[in-house]
C-alpha cells in the first residue's frame, strides 16, 4: 500500500503542476455543460413553414391560423404557386410546404372531407417524422374545431368523444436539457478518464522514465492501480462539478442518491480507465494513444444511446452495446437523476459494469510488461 | 594518456587489489547469452563474469549490442537463450529479486523533470520501501555531497545536464544496491563534470558496489578495472586496460578500440 501512496503523490504533483492539464480539467465541464447541452437538442421549434394556399377561403385561412398559433411552426412565406414551394424546399429555405388545393373549402362543406398536401424535407428523417406528427396534431385539432363549429347546430347531438389527457412522467415539461445533461456528463467523465490516464502512462514511455520504474521492485498491479486512482478521483471531481452546473443552470433534478451516482461513477471509471491504460500499454507514443482512444470514444458515444435511442438500433447492435460501458452509465445517470432509481433497479447495470471493469483492468495489468 | 590520480588513491588500490587477489567473487555470470530480434542477432553468445566490487567497462561502437546486454541484465528485456546470474539470482526466474539489488541509470535521462529534487528522492525512496528516517538521512547526505542543498526544492528541468546526471546516479544508489548499471552516464556532459562523475563511481566502488558501465569515451575506459569491447554483438576482447594495450601494442585504449572496431561489419 505504501508504494501506491507514493505513486499517487507523484501523479498528483505532476497533474497539479501541469497548467494545460489543469485548465482542461476545469474548462471541459464548463464548455460541455454550458454549450453542448443547449446545442444538442432534439426539441423541434421554429420549423420554417411555406404555405401554398390555392383556395384563399375562410376554411384555408382557419387552417393556416392553427399553424401560426403553434409554437413549433413559423410561417416563412406563402404563395399561390406550387412551384414556388418546391423551390423553397430545394433551396432549404423552408422545412416543409403545406399545399391547400383550390377546392378545399368546397370539398369540406360538400363531401365532409378535404385533402391537403404536405411536402417535408426528409434529409433528417427524425425531424421529418416529428414535423409530420406535429402537423397531424394541428390538423386534427382543426378538424375538431370545425366539427364543433359547423355541427353544433341544435338538431345535432354533440359528438361522442374519448378525450385523452397526456401526462409525461419523470420529465413533465419534456425539457430536452434534462435528458441531455446526464448524457453529456457521462461523455465528460469518459473523456477525462480515458484520455488522461492513457496519455499519462505513454508519456512516461516517451520520456524514458518508465524504464527507471521498471527496474524497481514495483509490482505490476501497484503500478496500474497507482496510475488509475488519480484520474478516477479527477474524473469524479469533474462529475461533481458538472452536476453542480447542471443543477444551477438547468435546474436538473437529482432525484436519486448522490452516493449511488458517485459509486456507479467510480465503478464505471475503473472500466474506462482500465481501457485507457490498456491502450497505452500497447502503444509507444501519445499520438497513437490519442488516435486509438478517439476511435473507441466515437464508437462508445455514438452507440451509447445519448443521441439516439438504443431501442431503435438493429438487434445485433443492441447486443454489441452490452460491451459498451458508456451505454450503461448513460442509463444509470438518467435513471438516478430523473427517476430516482435505487440500487435495486440497477442490478443489471451493476453486474455488467463490474464485469467490464474487471476485464479491462485485468487486461491492462496483464499487458503491462516490466520486461520486454 | 596518463592515468588520473585516482589510481593512487586509497579507494582505488583497494578495488585494484580486490580483483587481483585470489578471492575474486563473481557477482554477474553470463554464459552464452544470445538475444535475437527477429533475424537480427544483437548479442551473439556472450560469456563473461563481473567480480564483486570492480568497475567493469562495457565498450563498443553504436549498435554493437551493449545496451541490449545491459537491459537484459537489469531485467528490462528477456534473453533469447543463455545462462545468466545477477547478484546470485537467476535472470529468468528471479527478476524481481534482482531488481531489489541493482541500481540503473539509463541513457535517456529518467528523473521527473516536472518535480523537484526532493520530490524525486521521496518518490524513488518510497518505491524502494525506505523509511522516512532512512530517506531523510540519505537525502541530506546526498545533497550535501553534490552541493545541491540550496536547490532541494527546484524543479529538475531547471538544472544543468551535468547536475541532473549526478543526481540520477545518486538516486540510483538510494536503496544501496549491490550492483549499479550505468548506460553511457556521461554522454553530453563537459569534461569537468565527467571527472566528478567518475569520482562518484570510484566512491561507490570503494563501498563495495559493483559498477557495470558502458561508455564511448576511451579515457573513461582507462578508469575501469576491466574492460570488454563488443564488436558486432560479440565480445572481441576482455581484460584490464593495461593488458589490452599490451596485447594490441597500443599507447592507449583509443588505439585498442580502433583496431577492434575497424573489423566491424555491422553499421548502425
Amino acid at each position: 500500500m505504501r508504494t501506491i501512496k507514493y505513486i499517487l503523490q507523484k501523479e498528483f504533483i505532476q497533474v497539479l503542476r501541469n497548467k494545460t492539464m489543469l485548465r482542461m480539467i476545469v474548462m471541459l465541464p464548463l464548455m460541455q455543460m454550458l454549450v453542448l447541452v443547449f446545442a444538442a437538442t432534439y426539441d423541434l421549434k421554429n420549423v420554417d413553414l411555406y404555405v401554398v394556399d390555392q383556395d384563399l377561403s375562410d376554411a384555408s385561412r382557419g387552417l393556416i391560423n392553427h399553424f401560426e398559433a403553434s409554437p413549433f411552426f413559423r410561417i416563412h412565406d406563402s404563395s399561390f404557386d406550387l412551384e414556388d414551394g418546391m423551390d423553397q424546399l430545394k433551396k432549404e429555405e423552408s422545412d416543409f410546404v403545406l399545399v391547400i388545393p383550390p377546392d378545399f373549402e368546397r370539398s369540406l362543406v360538400r363531401d365532409d372531407a378535404a385533402d391537403v398536401q404536405l411536402l417535408v424535407n426528409a434529409i433528417d428523417g427524425n425531424k421529418a417524422t416529428l414535423v409530420f406528427q406535429y402537423t397531424r396534431g394541428i390538423i386534427s385539432a382543426y378538424n375538431k374545431h370545425i366539427v364543433m363549429k359547423w355541427k353544433s347546430l341544435p338538431e345535432f347531438n354533440p359528438p361522442m368523444r374519448v378525450d385523452t389527457h397526456d401526462s409525461y412522467w419523470f420529465n413533465p415539461e419534456l425539457d430536452y436539457k434534462w435528458y441531455m445533461a446526464p448524457g453529456i456528463l457521462s461523455i465528460l467523465v469518459t473523456i477525462i478518464g480515458m484520455f488522461l490516464s492513457g496519455m499519462n502512462l505513454v508519456r512516461e514511455k516517451e520520456m524514458g522514465t518508465i524504464e527507471q520504474l521498471n527496474v524497481t521492485p514495483i509490482k505490476k498491479w501497484q503500478f496500474i492501480v497507482g496510475k488509475l486512482l488519480p484520474f478516477l478521483v479527477i474524473a469524479l471531481l469533474d462529475l461533481a462539478f458538472g452536476l453542480i452546473i447542471a443543477r444551477v443552470v438547468f435546474n436538473l433534478p437529482i432525484e436519486g442518491s448522490l452516493v449511488l451516482l458517485f459509486g456507479f461513477g467510480a465503478l464505471y471509471l475503473v472500466g474506462v480507465l482500465g481501457l485507457g491504460l490498456f491502450i497505452s500499454t500497447v502503444t509507444e507514443t501519445q499520438q497513437q494513444v490519442m488516435f486509438i482512444t478517439f476511435f473507441f470514444m466515437m464508437v462508445f458515444v455514438l452507440m451509447g444511446g445519448i443521441f439516439t435511442p438504443v431501442e431503435s438500433m438493429p438487434h445485433w447492435a443492441q447486443q454489441l452495446d452490452r460491451l459498451n460501458p458508456i451505454y450503461y452509465f448513460i442509463r444509470i445517470m438518467r435513471m438516478v437523476c430523473l427517476k430516482g432509481s435505487g440500487f435495486a433497479d440497477l442490478i443489471e447495470e451493476f453486474v455488467s459494469l463490474t464485469i467490464i471493469g474487471v476485464s479491462f483492468l485485468s487486461l491492462a495489468i496483464w499487458r503491462y510488461r516490466k520486461t520486454n | 594518456m596518463k592515468q588520473p590520480n585516482y589510481d593512487n588513491s586509497e579507494l582505488n588500490t583497494e578495488t585494484a587489489t580486490g580483483h587481483l587477489s585470489a578471492k575474486r567473487i563473481p557477482i554477474i555470470t553470463v554464459k552464452n547469452l544470445v538475444k535475437k530480434f527477429g533475424n537480427f542477432v544483437a548479442n551473439d553468445h556472450l560469456t563473461f563474469d563481473v567480480y564483486k566490487g570492480e568497475i567493469f567497462g562495457f565498450l563498443g561502437a553504436n549498435g554493437a549490442g551493449k545496451t541490449t546486454a545491459m537491459r537484459i541484465l537489469c531485467g528490462l528485456s528477456s534473453p533469447t537463450s543463455g545462462e545468466l546470474m545477477v547478484g546470485g539470482y537467476d535472470v529468468y526466474k528471479q527478476t524481481e529479486l534482482i531488481k531489489r539489488n541493482i541500481g540503473y541509470m539509463s541513457q535517456k535521462f529518467s528523473l521527473y523533470e516536472d518535480m523537484t529534487i526532493a520530490e524525486n528522492v521521496r518518490f524513488y525512496a518510497g518505491i524502494y520501501g525506505l523509511s522516512r528516517q532512512q530517506r531523510k538521512e540519505k537525502e541530506d547526505r546526498m545533497l550535501k555531497k553534490l552541493g545541491l542543498e540550496p536547490e532541494r526544492n527546484k524543479l529538475i528541468a531547471s538544472l544543468p545536464l551535468g547536475w541532473k546526471q549526478k543526481l540520477a546516479f545518486s538516486i540510483a544508489l538510494l536503496h544501496d544496491p549491490q550492483i549499479v548499471f550505468l548506460d553511457e552516464p556521461t554522454g553530453g556532459v563537459d569534461p569537468i563534470t565527467r571527472r566528478q562523475f567518475w569520482d562518484f563511481i570510484y566512491e561507490a566502488a570503494a563501498e563495495g558496489k559493483t559498477i557495470f558501465v558502458t561508455t564511448h569515451y576511451m579515457d573513461e575506459a582507462e578508469y575501469c578495472d576491466r574492460v570488454s569491447i563488443m564488436v558486432d554483438g560479440r565480445i572481441a576482447a576482455l581484460d584490464t586496460p593495461d593488458a589490452l594495450k599490451e596485447q594490441f601494442k597500443s599507447e592507449d585504449m583509443n588505439g585498442v578500440f580502433l583496431q577492434l572496431a575497424r573489423s566491424a561489419q555491422r553499421t548502425e
